[in-house]
């Protein structure tokens, strides 16, 4: 018989269990079986009270391992297992079954859910008397942090950390910090302008001295674990000379060649192969575009470094690979447009005079290719009349079906700019909705309303030059029907502007397999869980802010990435934390040294021993998933708290009534060697 | 390359040009159509709408005579928009509502037939020459390039819309027609409406509708200064070709397009005598819109458009069509 | 009749449910948001008592009669932009043959000013099941001779024109084995009832 003394648990949960478990018989049964000293049913185990009777039983009745029936581990694992701790018994001595998520909440049959409650029970009283102490393993935490992407909610959470005395690597693809921020004139619904908001917090970042900028920089690969990650980072070459350039900004002026800005200027305007991407650039060193550059593809010109009167321009600079070592990482990478030359109908792209929102942005700002005037494509005649198409791209499941949350509101800015500029042009929003939920916003439509905007309840059906009838001709005409008079309408107008949606960015998985991270069916980053938790990930030490993780807008962004920041200091400042100890570990004498696990393992958590010929789990870097285990051809591998040994008798409990063919029930034992 | 072959009600008179221009450009491009052996029709849009089941019956038994076909590579070619709509339509539907195959296989038992959903796979005339024959096939073949035609492509809703059985084409703003006509040497017109519906049978429910519809068309062609309309259904070719003369009246206006399948074009460029592909069986006289292919003089061209000003914004970046 | 998969109801089926199931599919029609597009889309919408969407939002309301006596369906010409468009992947088109063959079954299309489509419809599918094959001159004649007998003499030309350049038929064509599509097409009569 067994030396160990169990204490079995059956939660009540309310009505959740016990409406469809009959709770009191499987406790009852629950007693009568081997290696159980007690059992016990309750209404709610998680509670003081049920936690208490768990503390109790262990010093009064010397449990030596504790069973609970409840819900998922998900939940009170956690919570049970530190009960256990308190009273002085190790942690990992404790199994839950769950009988809510997996049984009363799966079914309407009372019968059948009381058996499979047993049967789950059953199954964790034989499992849990051959569970071993477990210590949790401590890890380090390296207080310097990578956030990736320098837009505002990279921004924000790099100068949250450093202001808290933690070094920071800000690593940005760009030449400039700034993101899709840095492109906007003015942001709703205060209608500050963007660069004036943001320019002293990016300058804030470049001089900081706990954040270290890379920009011009990417990320290519990332190995180790929470506090402990080493990071390569490739940091392109600009070709000019940081510690020389003093940003004065003569290459620029100087370089003959106009090349088309379709990052920065949304390909409505041009900069030169040698550029800095907007005047406020931060750094503010330039960068040489060696695909449009004459010098590059011709072996011409040079006249960047003829004029530099720094010396700064160094054409053998090469790319320099940095390795950098951070305790966490936080993604901030932003999204993309959509693309509106998908919906041909709408014309952008063929039809001179339709806009996406980007290239309006663009157009309205101060500093853009029109210095803020809003005219048409030929550069010079200003639009009598303006049409904002709301919803391209987005609720529609021909291309994206979520709602992109900020194209109503900046709709409605784009509305008030072209009233604020051109006072005696007429204005249409055509929506569907108008989602406006935020502070401010309600106010700022009813703004709109003021202005003697139209809005026309009406998706969009074509953008057409196709005149039909007198007054169309030479008009971009929206065909869409006014629904709240429900009629087909033709208004012609002279320039439409797309409001199209956000999308992930376009290379997000393969950015979220560098990290390891998930990506969802639209390519936003996965958070832990979406009302609790999103700006923590499924792995450990790597955190989410900003539009990366869905579409938002620009006070969502800052709170995020002050989010993901504070994780990162509380992580920073425990100084230690410490890791499940659920891992694999390789029995050596029984490794044959075939290698089938190696690749298997998701978190490269496998090495091989050349000279021994055997592998080895880093144990800090394992996660536990149980893949190798169930892979190796020998049982070489053994999961701690997941021993083939364990699992087996687990299986066995479960299968508690199944008849031998000679009639008699079996006493689980050990099947295989 | 061997077909099964629908020709479908219109193609054995109405749209005899159509069939016509069709079997002479099969042989010289190597594709060989075997004609469904007793095919009926396929109900327009007029079975539907009185009855769902024998509709989808009527189209069944034309699918199964199609299966039963050796030799046709289990896929059945239909030049008329509104067949190839139908039979990809009932093959569709009986795959995903497997209570309407039921049903409809009853009905074909009672003739002795049966047909599987998915074993007959439908394209469109103009899919199998752009997809399986391919532009440098039929460029080869091009004697008579059509030098001086300008040529406004009309594909019509069917062909290109919903896509039953997947799109070859773009559903707003398809290519293949107009890549095939440029194949040809003809100088093509990339008009807006080139998708947009002719009107189908409103000609006889409600003329007024049908009438504008039309108009909306010729003016578009007109507008961008189109030779002559190319189409590749013969309602189509029937709405803007024998009623141009009415819709003329209707509204005063003063078109004169010709209306000629892309079939009859492909035909006209290899060198084929224009009587074996139907030409004069069109009622806008397509002959001075001819006259202009390879004449010594061709058609001038669109004022070169003028310099983009300086202050000129650029152009997003288009795909370039291959 | 019911081709499309029925999901159990626990209720009773309402007008809305009876146009989902007489269509084969999932025409998703419970989706639909009023966004506008189909309206917007149709190319003879302005001709129409109701807009598509309208005509939707008249059903999920429930307003049968309505419904059934408006030309909407009648004024349908099936180009599908409303289908291809739709954001929700509604199966506009479709559901348009649906109400036509409700409002036949009900006879409220008498009402609409389309009142003579139908008849054109019935027409041509009576001369398919006699022939296997349409025939235009009969289709015509039987139709404008019923509907609009002085559009006779306006179509006249017309079809002279057609006949002398051998575009049209004087005497219907008929396929050979017309008997065994009589022998299907009663059994889909029988199986299906009209709808």
């Amino acid at each position: 018989m067994s030396k160990e003394r169990v204490g079995v648990y059956i939660c009540h949960c309310g009505t959740n269990i016990a409406g469809t478990v009959d709770v009191e018989a499987v406790a009852r049964w629950a007693s009568e079986q081997p290696h159980v000293a007690v059992a016990r049913d309750y209404k709610f185990m998680c509670s003081s009270l049920g936690q208490d009777l768990i503390e109790e039983d262990i010093r009064e009745l010397g449990l030596t391992r504790v069973v609970v029936a409840a819900c998922s581990p998900h939940m009170h694992e956690k919570t049970f297992r530190t009960a256990c701790q308190r009273a002085g018994l190790n942690p990992f001595l404790f199994e839950m079954a769950n009988i809510r998520e997996h049984n009363s909440w799966a079914t309407d049959d009372r019968e059948a859910a009381t058996e499979k409650a047993k049967a789950l029970v059953k199954g964790a009283i034989e499992r849990v008397v051959h569970h071993q102490p477990l210590e949790p393993l401590p890890v380090q935490i390296n207080p310097a942090t990578l956030v990736v992407g320098g837009g505002i909610a990279g921004i924000t959470a790099a100068l949250e950390l450093a202001n808290a005395g933690y070094p920071v690597y800000l690593v940005e693809r760009e030449p400039s910090i700034g993101g899709h921020m840095a492109q906007l004139d003015k942001t709703f619904p205060t209608l500050d302008c963007s660069a004036c908001i943001l320019t002293p917090k990016m300058v804030e970042v470049g001089q900081h001295p706990h954040i270290t900028l890379l920009s011009y920089s990417e990320v290519e690969e990332v190995e180790g674990y929470i506090g402990n990650f080493t990071v390569t980072v490739r940091k392109k070459a600009r070709h000019v000379n940081e510690e020389l350039c003093t940003g004065c900004g003569i290459c620029e002026e100087k370089c003959p060649k106009k090349v088309l800005d379709e990052v920065f200027e949304a390909g409505l305007g041009y900069r030169k192969a040698i550029y800095r991407p907007f005047p406020q650039a931060v750094p503010k060193y330039p960068v040489i575009d060696v695909e449009n550059c004459i010098y590059f593809q011709r072996g011409k010109c040079k006249a960047c470094q003829i004029f530099c009167p720094a010396g700064a321009i160094d054409f053998e600079q090469e790319d320099e690979i940095l390795q950098i070592e951070v305790g966490n990482i936080i993604l901030a990478t932003g999204y993309d447009l959509f693309d509106p030359r998908r919906i041909p109908q709408y014309g952008y792209g063929r039809l001179a005079n339709v806009f996406t929102s980007l290239e309006f942005e663009r157009m309205v700002n101060a500093a853009g290719p029109t210095g803020g005037r809003i005219v048409l494509r030929d550069g010079v005649t200003e639009p009598q009349s303006v049409a904002i198409i709301h919803c391209v791209g987005s609720r529609d499941k021909n291309y994206n079906e979520y709602c992109s949350k900020v194209c109503c509101m900046y709709s409605l800015k784009f509305a008030h700019l072209v009233h604020e500029r051109l006072p005696n042009a007429e204005v249409y929003n055509f929506y569907i909705d108008i989602r406006a939920p935020g502070k401010g916003y309600e106010e700022f439509y009813h703004r709109l309303l003021e202005e003697k905007t139209h809005f026309i309840r009406g998706r969009v059906a074509e953008v057409t030059d196709a005149a039909r009838m007198p007054g169309e001709e030479g008009k971009l005409i929206v065909q869409v029907e006014d629904t709240l008079i429900g009629r087909q309408r033709r208004i012609p107008v002279d320039m439409v502007i797309l409001s199209a949606g956000l999308e992930a960015r376009h290379d997000s998985r393969e950015v979220a397999q560098r990290f390891g991270l998930g990506c969802d069916f639209n390519g936003f980053f996965v958070e832990r869980h979406p009302k609790l938790d999103p700006v923590a990930t499924m792995t450990e030490g790597v955190f989410v802010a900003g539009a990366c993780q869905g579409p938002k807008d620009i006070p969502e962004s800052v709170a995020q990435g002050a989010a993901a920041a504070a994780r990162v200091a509380s992580l920073i400042s425990q100084g230690t934390v410490l890791m499940e100890p659920v891992r694999a570990h390789i029995i050596e004498e029984l490794c044959s040294g075939c290698r089938i696990c190696n690749n298997l393992c998701p978190y490269n958590a496998i090495v091989y021993h050349e000279d021994r010929k055997v592998s080895e789990v880093v144990t800090a870097l394992c996660q536990g998933c149980g893949t190798c285990v169930a892979a190796c051809p020998s049982a070489a591998i053994t999961g701690a708290h997941f021993t083939s040994e364990q699992v087996m008798f687990q299986i066995e409990g479960i299968l508690w009534d199944v008849r031998s063919p000679d009639g008699r029930e079996r006493e689980p034992e050990m099947v295989m060697a | 390359m061997k077909y099964g072959y629908y020709p479908g009600c219109s193609l054995e008179r109405n749209a005899i040009a159509y069939h016509k221009s069709a079997m002479a450009v099969a042989a010289p491009l190597e594709i060989e159509f075997v004609e469904v052996e007793d095919w009926n029709c396929c109900g327009a849009t007029e079975y539907i709408t009185v009855d769902l089941l024998g509709a989808h019956a009527l189209v069944g038994r034309n699918l199964a005579l199609a299966a039963q076909q050796p030799d046709n590579g289990h896929q059945l070619v239909a030049p008329c928009s509104a067949c190839f709509l139908n039979l990809s339509k009932t093959d569709r539907y009986m795959l995903d509502s497997p209570e309407l195959a039921e049903k409809v296989n009853a009905a074909l038992a009672a003739g002795g037939l049966h047909y599987t959903p998915g074993s007959v796979r439908v394209r469109h005339l103009l899919d199998v020459i752009v997809n399986d024959v391919g532009y440098d096939a039929v460029a080869e073949k091009v004697t008579r390039p059509l030098q001086g035609l300008r040529v406004a492509p009309y594909y019509g809703c069917l062909i290109v819309r919903p896509g039953y059985q997947g799109v070859f084409d773009d559903p707003e703003y398809p290519t293949s027609l107009d890549k095939l006509m440029r194949t040809l040497g003809a100088k093509v017109v990339d008009f807006p409406l080139k998708t947009h519906c002719c009107g189908g049978h409103m000609t006889q429910i409600s003329q007024s509708t049908a009438f504008e519809l039309i108009r909306r068309l010729l003016k578009n062609a007109a507008d961008y200064d189109a030779d002559v309309i190319v189409t590749l259904c013969p309602m189509c070719q029937l709405n803007l070709d024998a009623y141009q003369d009415a819709v003329n009246r209707h509204f005063k206006t003063d078109y004169h397009i010709p209306i000629l399948y892309f079939t009859q074009l492909m035909g006209l460029a290899f060198g084929i005598p224009p009587k074996e592909l139907g030409i004069g069986k069109e009622f806008v006289d397509a002959r001075p819109a001819l006259a202009k292919v390879g004449a010594e003089a061709p058609a001038p061209e669109a004022p070169r458009r003028k310099r983009r000003p300086k202050e000129a914004l650029p152009m997003p970046r288009m795909p370039e069509e291959e | 009749m019911a081709t499309a998969t029925t999901t159990t109801l626990a209720r009773a089926p309402t007008f809305l449910d009876e146009v989902i199931a007489a269509t084969p599919g999932d025409p998703h029609l419970e989706l639909c948001l009023q966004c506008g597009t189909c309206g917007g889309s149709c190319p003879s919408g302005p001709d129409m008592d109701h807009t598509p969407r309208h005509l939707f939002a008249l059903i999920a309301a429930g307003m049968k009669d309505e419904v059934l006596r408006s030309n909407t369906p009648w004024y349908c010409v099936s180009c599908y932009y409303c289908m291809a468009r739709c954001p929700q992947e509604i199966h506009i088109t479709d559901l348009m043959y649906t109400l036509k063959r409700m409002a036949i079954q009900e006879g409220l299309y008498r009402e609409s000013s389309a009142a003579e489509a139908p008849e054109f419809s019935e027409t041509f599918i009576d001369l398919v099941e006699n022939y296997g094959r349409s025939f235009e001159l009969g289709l015509a004649t039987r139709h404008y001779l019923r509907h609009h007998p002085l559009g006779v003499v306006k179509m006249a030309p017309m079809a002279l024109d057609l006949l002398r350049k051998g575009r049209m038929d004087l005497t219907p064509r008929r396929i050979k084995k017309i008997d065994q599509l009589k022998a299907i097409l009663a059994k889909a009569r029988e199986l299906g009832g009209a709808a």
